[in-house]
């Protein structure tokens, strides 16, 4: 029989998430990260417990019995003893109304230690994408290209601020970074002298929009293993829409054909992004909520890694999300849950990114209190040297951490550096009371600025978009693992 | 068995707050987003 006296200082809403989803009801423990299926009687008596706790002090089975009989429920008291003594076992067991984490800060030293970063080889591009965040790539500065000495003083900076760790990661961003490749090629090679040189290994990974991706350098990603991120916004209509030449041509007819080549060379690349890998990634935004069909649009080109994500706006841009968008997002992510499933059966099977949950084998806790890493672990460098959090803060003046031209460049902006890595889950009051707190790590920092002016402070509608997605990956994670014991 | 509860996945992250905290996992933004924070999309690479 539950301990119904646990939970007079337990929350059911903040440490487990019970919800319905196609033809499952399932729980997910969130300080254990355990997952379950329940069936009807035990997914109301849960429900029931929870409600309990919003209105009155103390949960006891009468109470139980008093909330399921007035939503209309029929109550067995054997089958509710029955309920009751399965969900005291899992209590029992820690995996379900596990006792909530402690909390454990996650422990930085003094000076950072910076493995990754976003070089920014050009401002400048060949699309003028609507919602970009770059400002159509010169993130509100002028249009220019980063040079080979700053681009090697960056491979320099993160080989030497990254300590101990023995790999550290590059982006080639931008703007359009193939719009500046002479770069680009020279810095592999320097970076893999240099990392050798320190005892390291660089990963190096490549942004781009497609446009120039032309079989030269397709063989040089092939060649040198360089996972690369490409954008397709789906069909192509929507993809023209947003990602149109500077004349106001659509990129669709373009870009498709080399993606598609792109990622037929990569058909073992790991939806995990490990080892040398490719996504092709597309924005949605008030447009096309209908998103599922761009998603499948790109599945049916044949493209098996596909990471579609919201767009982040201000609300005064004709394309940022509206009242009422929300439910048509939900539903389209239902919509897309259910094809993946119908896809896995007929072994059409692709994968959608943020449907990725690797929960037992998951990021430990440390990393999800802790968040991306921008700003201490994670920066990016501008074509002039200059150093930010990430990317998406570049030009940002308040938010500059120094300059690779700087006296001692590993001499970060120290209030800068603090205040990215005291945003952790439980600096931000929302985050503290939400179950999906350690699979979200309290968002973007990027986008949470955007909306809320403050690093703690976050992106809501973000949050439910997390939820969300979450929710429809548990229950494809419950659907594969059924399927695999079958 | 249980009659009314299975479970899919028996895992124990609150120990991980111990545990954990090597950083060898990759950049999770770098990997497939650039707009969004994606731990809980990665895996544990230790």
């Amino acid at each position: 029989m539950l301990n119904l006296v646990y939970f007079k200082e337990y929350s059911i809403k903040k440490n487990v998430h019970s919800y319905r989803q196609g033809d499952l009801f399932i729980a997910h423990d969130v300080n254990s990260g355990s997952l379950h299926v329940l069936d009807e009687g035990a997914y109301d008596v849960i429900k029931a417990i929870e409600k309990l706790q919003e209105i009155l002090e103390t949960v006891n089975t009468e109470g139980i019995c008093q909330v399921l009989r007035q939503t209309g429920k029929t109550v067995i008291a054997e089958e509710l003893s029955e309920i009751l003594d399965e969900l005291e076992e899992l209590r029992k067991e820690g995996t379900l109304f596990s006792a909530e984490a402690e909390n454990v800060l996650p422990m930085y030293p003094e000076k950072p230690i910076v493995k990754a970063i976003c070089l920014h080889v050009a401002h400048d591009c060949n699309l003028r994408c609507e919602y970009c965040f770059a400002g159509t790539g010169a993130f509100g500065g002028s249009r220019m290209m980063m040079d080979v000495e700053t681009g090697k003083k960056g491979i320099d900076f993160v080989l030497e601020s990254s300590g101990h760790r023995d790999h550290c990661e590059v982006d080639f961003f931008g703007g359009e970074p193939l719009l500046n490749f002479g770069l680009i090629k020279s810095l592999v090679e320097y970076g893999r002298k240099a990392g050798k040189d320190h005892g390291k290994t660089i990963k190096f990974t490549l942004t781009t929009n497609g446009v120039l991706l032309n079989d030269r350098i397709q063989q040089f990603l092939e060649q040198e293993e360089i996972s690369v991120v490409l954008s397709l916004d789906g069909r192509p209509e929507v993809h023209d829409r947003m990602r149109p030449y500077a004349d106001g041509r659509g990129s669709y007819a373009k870009v498709t054909p080399l993606i598609k080549q792109f990622a037929a060379k990569r058909p073992e690349s790991s939806p995990y992004a490990l080892g040398t890998y490719y996504y092709v990634r597309g924005t949605y935004t008030h447009f096309n909520l209908d998103f599922d069909r761009d998603v499948l649009h790109m599945a049916d080109l044949g493209i098996k890694q596909i990471s579609v994500e919201p767009v982040v706006a201000s609300p005064k841009d004709a394309y940022s999300f509206q009242e009422g968008d929300l439910e048509k997002i939900h539903e389209a992510y239902d919509r897309l849950g259910e094809e993946l499933l119908l896809r896995r059966a007929q072994d059409r099977d692709f994968n959608f990114f943020h449907f990725n949950i690797a929960l037992d084998q998951g990021p430990c806790m440390i990393k999800r209190l802790s968040g991306c890493g921008a700003g201490h672990e994670y920066v990016a460098i501008s074509p002039e040297g200059d150093l930010y959090p990430c990317h998406q803060f570049v030009g940002q003046e308040a938010y500059k951490l120094g300059s690779l031209y700087d006296e001692n460049p590993h001499q970060l902006k120290d209030e800068v550096v603090k205040s990215f890595r005291s945003a952790h889950v439980y600096s931000k009051p929302l985050c503290r009371e939400c179950w999906a707190r350690f699979a979200c790590s309290g968002g973007c920092h990027a986008a949470n600025v955007s909306f809320t002016q403050s690093l703690t402070d976050v992106y809501t509608l973000g949050c439910e978009l997390q939820k969300k997605r979450l929710e429809v990956a548990f229950y494809l994670k419950v659907k594969e693992i059924q399927q695999d014991l079958m | 068995m249980a009659k009314h509860i299975q479970t899919i996945v028996k895992a124990n992250l609150s120990s991980t707050a111990k545990t954990g905290g090597c950083g060898k996992c990759q950049t999770s933004c770098q990997s497939a987003c650039k707009t969004s924070c994606t731990v809980g999309n990665q895996v544990c690479v230790k």
